[in-house]
């Protein structure tokens, strides 16, 4: 992280409509074997393997997204992040990515010790809680929060463990963890001031220490 | 897209049994042309009770074949773009060498003197044939059921003959049920007095008995819900019982027809000897886990299974799938939404097309 304030530096590229993904892109070193979990319907996997050439590899839980992403030629398995790695070997992936879906695993410190276990790297991008926003709206409405990144009922929200920056960063703490890289995103904008208040999105690179 | 079978007879095979066949013969049929590297043919295997015919229309019988909705040109399995073969299994009465077939030694047909075989001894034969084609490697090897089985074996016996392997519908191993299932078949066909321990090509067959195996079948080919919708409790012709044994129901109506129709097209004997190949396959033999059978295997793979198939559960697929990924194997996995059963990789073919296009062309691209 250079924490340059230069306005060209503030802003990142899109990639395939997704600020985080353009900033996984640019991480992912060609002929890297990846994996991604929660990989939708494959798009970021077909992009890596086609402009980075690497071994591309899916998880994903509903089978019409499979579907999907096997039709566009990306090995997906149809399963369930919280139990679906327990099958890989050590150390079988260079990258594995997390893209806006911690916060929906059952057990993400669990998930997340296994994806060291099965990955040297692992990239995780999720939503910020601590966003001014989410802290606005609650403070307000007394309610859930709403929000344009947390746009559900509490009752129909695929998220189940809200957490920030901070959370985060304190985990990987707890976990021994190295934090390699990080990076603050509100839209297309690079957040370098207190991030916690201001990224809507945290994407964190880390690996096991040692 | 008229299609026309051929025959190839090879000397000699040795069994898995320690016995010797000799000669082979090997009823085939292919769609689409080799290109010049020999580097895009798919082998397709049939299910238990299919033939060689999978596409086109048979100039012999004017029939489309069990999977033309999924084999031509613009299909799944574009032959435009690949060369596909399909051969009749080796213990199969149609064309290919069986108990059917007469026994040069004795000058009458082998029926129960014909010995046992095995998945690996059909795949053995493919094997023969796929040589004689001078194809290097298959860039798939794919099939439905006892098919996808082949192609299970496939990939472990001949890892560096095929590029990559498509099983749909299938298992490992028999489980217990499974087995069950096939035994009733065989009870069924054996309790028949005109199946004469086998002996029956002089004079009328067991028809009665193979009409039940049969019908067992289908049964377990359908599920709850494809049944429920098909008939129901429908009467078949009549608006109250006829308080008799005569056909009542739509459903009891249906699996007479299927079995009457199956006896015409199908020989008891090999009934007996396929569903025994079926329950011996085990892809763990000689290799102590699953994992290690696939030990050897390049191969990607996409595995299908079908949601209320309940003669090939999806945990069966899922277990191939998982030791694939233990071996760190490219494998694409996914359990299609369906309420036709088993049958279902027979009738769902939009949604295994999209799948099935997709995987091949991705593997045309990552191939050598």
């Amino acid at each position: 992280m250079s924490g340059q304030p230069a306005r060209k530096q503030a802003f990142v590229r899109e990639l395939l409509g997704r600020s985080d993904y353009a900033i996984i892109g640019d991480i992912v070193e060609p002929g890297a074997r990846v994996l991604d979990l929660g990989c939708g319907e494959g798009e970021l996997l077909e992009w890596l393997a086609q402009n980075k050439g690497v071994e591309a590899r899916g998880v994903e839980i509903s089978g019409a997204k499979v579907q999907r992403a096997i039709a566009r030629g990306v090995s997906v398995y149809q399963g369930d992040i919280d139990q679906g790695l327990a099958d890989y070997p050590d150390g079988a992936f260079d990258y594995v990515i997390l893209s806006q879906t911690l916060q929906e695993t059952h057990r993400p410190r669990k998930v997340l010790r296994e994806m060291l276990r099965v990955g040297r790297r692992v990239i995780v991008a999720f939503p910020n809680f601590g966003h001014w926003r989410v802290r606005l709206s609650m403070l307000v409405s007394g309610g859930a929060p709403r929000t344009k990144l947390f746009p559900y009922e509490w009752y129909e929200s695929p998220n189940i463990h809200f957490l920030t920056v901070l959370d985060f960063e304190a985990l990987a703490a707890v976990e021994g963890l190295v934090v390699e890289r990080r990076y603050f995103l509100a839209g297309r904008r690079k957040v370098t001031l207190f991030p916690n208040l201001l990224a809507e999105v945290a994407v964190f690179q880390v690996s096991a220490a040692g | 897209m008229i299609v026309e079978a051929n025959t190839v007879r090879f000397d000699s095979i040795s069994l898995d049994s320690g016995a010797t066949l000799a000669p082979v013969d090997v009823a085939y049929e292919t769609y689409g042309r080799l290109n010049a590297s020999k580097s895009n043919a798919i082998l397709v295997l049939h299910a238990f009770s299919g033939d060689a015919h999978a596409a086109g229309i048979s100039h012999e019988t004017g029939k489309p074949g069990w999977w033309d909705n999924m084999i031509g040109p613009g299909k799944a399995f574009d032959t435009n773009k690949y060369f596909m073969i399909c051969s009749n299994v080796l213990g199969g009465c149609r064309g290919t060498t069986g108990p059917g077939s007469v026994n040069p030694a004795a000058g009458c047909p082998y029926a129960m003197s014909f010995p046992v075989i095995t998945i690996g001894d059909m795949v053995r034969v493919q094997r023969m044939l796929i040589d004689w084609f001078g194809i290097p490697r298959l860039l798939s090897v794919t099939g439905g059921s006892m098919g996808g089985m082949q192609a299970l074996e496939w990939a472990v016996s001949f890892p560096d003959r095929v590029v990559s392997a498509i099983p749909i519908a299938c298992t490992t191993r028999h489980s217990a049920q499974q087995i069950a299932f096939n035994e009733v078949g065989r009870q069924a066909i054996m309790a028949d007095p005109d199946w004469n321990n086998g002996d029956y090509y002089s004079g009328k067959p067991p028809a009665r008995g193979l009409a039940v195996a049969r019908m067992v079948g289908h049964i377990t080919f359908m599920s709850d819900d494809s049944m429920r919708e098909k008939f129901g409790r429908r009467l078949r012709g009549k608006e109250t019982f006829g308080f008799d044994f005569d056909v009542d129901f739509e459903v009891e109506s249906y699996l007479r027809y299927r079995g009457s129709e199956f006896v015409t097209r199908f020989d008891a004997n090999s009934y007996l000897y396929i569903t025994k190949a079926m329950d011996y396959f085990d892809l763990t033999n000689g290799h102590g886990s699953l994992a290690a059978a696939f030990e050897r295997t390049e191969a990607r793979f996409l595995v299908i299974s079908f949601s209320s198939d309940w003669l090939y559960p999806s945990y069966q697929s899922q277990e191939i799938v998982r030791a694939l990924r233990a071996r760190n194997c490219d494998v694409a996995y996914v359990e299609l939404e369906s309420n036709y059963g088993h049958d279902a990789f027979l009738v769902d073919v939009a949604e295994q097309t999209d799948l099935i296009r997709g995987f091949l062309a991705s593997t045309v691209e990552k191939a050598p």
